[in-house]
């Protein structure tokens, strides 16, 4: 059990770093959501999987299983809410070219 | 094994703060906060099973209750507190 414990936290830390270096260097609100919603889910997902498999069958499990119901729900409606807020108060997509230079394109 | 996880999880939040302070736009910084808290969330899970008690399990679970409340009332403050959410 607790083989499979560490193997599911080694999981986690390796998508949480992936997820970190994301936010940090992407170059749009877009993409740095995109990054963000996919760190918290995948990397918050395995730690708890493998405090699932840590704990055994008891009290813990249970309350551990309605966390990562409700956090699983919760996470991608607070992803698509930021994502909605974001276009709603007008932040251009990023493009490599900048409007102002792109071929025959007035905006 | 719990105790490096939870080091690292200090870690990691500590640098995800970076983008809550130098966000360009109110959209970076919501999403930092976002990540803030998922990732408080899952130290806080780790602390109460590395001192195996079942009480700060709902204090998790409150935690991250609030956190989606908090970004749900941001969003419809900055957009003007009439939004459709």
């Amino acid at each position: 059990m607790s083989v499979v414990a560490g193997v599911f936290f080694a999981l986690g830390v390796v998508f949480n770093i992936m997820g970190n270096v994301g936010v940090i260097l992407f170059p749009d609100p877009y993409t740095r959501l995109q990054a963000s919603s996919t760190c918290s889910t995948t990397s918050i997902l395995s730690i708890f999987i493998g405090c699932m498999f840590l704990t055994g069958w008891g009290p813990m499990f249970g309350r551990l299983l309605v966390i990562t119901l409700f956090f699983f729900i919760t996470s991608p409606i607070s992803a698509h809410i930021i994502a909605r807020f974001a276009w709603k108060s007008g932040v251009i997509p990023w493009r490599k070219i900048p409007p102002s230079k792109r071929p025959g394109g007035s905006s | 094994m719990v105790q490096w996880v939870i080091r690292f999880m200090v870690i990691s939040i500590v640098a995800s703060m970076y983008r809550v302070v130098a966000g360009p736009t109110v959209a970076d910084r919501m999403i930092g906060l976002n990540l803030v808290a998922a990732q408080t969330l899952g130290l806080l899970v780790l602390i109460s099973v590395s001192m195996n008690r079942t009480i700060l399990l709902d204090v998790a679970l409150v935690y991250d209750i609030f956190g989606f409340l908090g970004i749900l009332v941001m969003a419809r403050y900055f957009s003007g507190g009439k939004g459709e959410l």
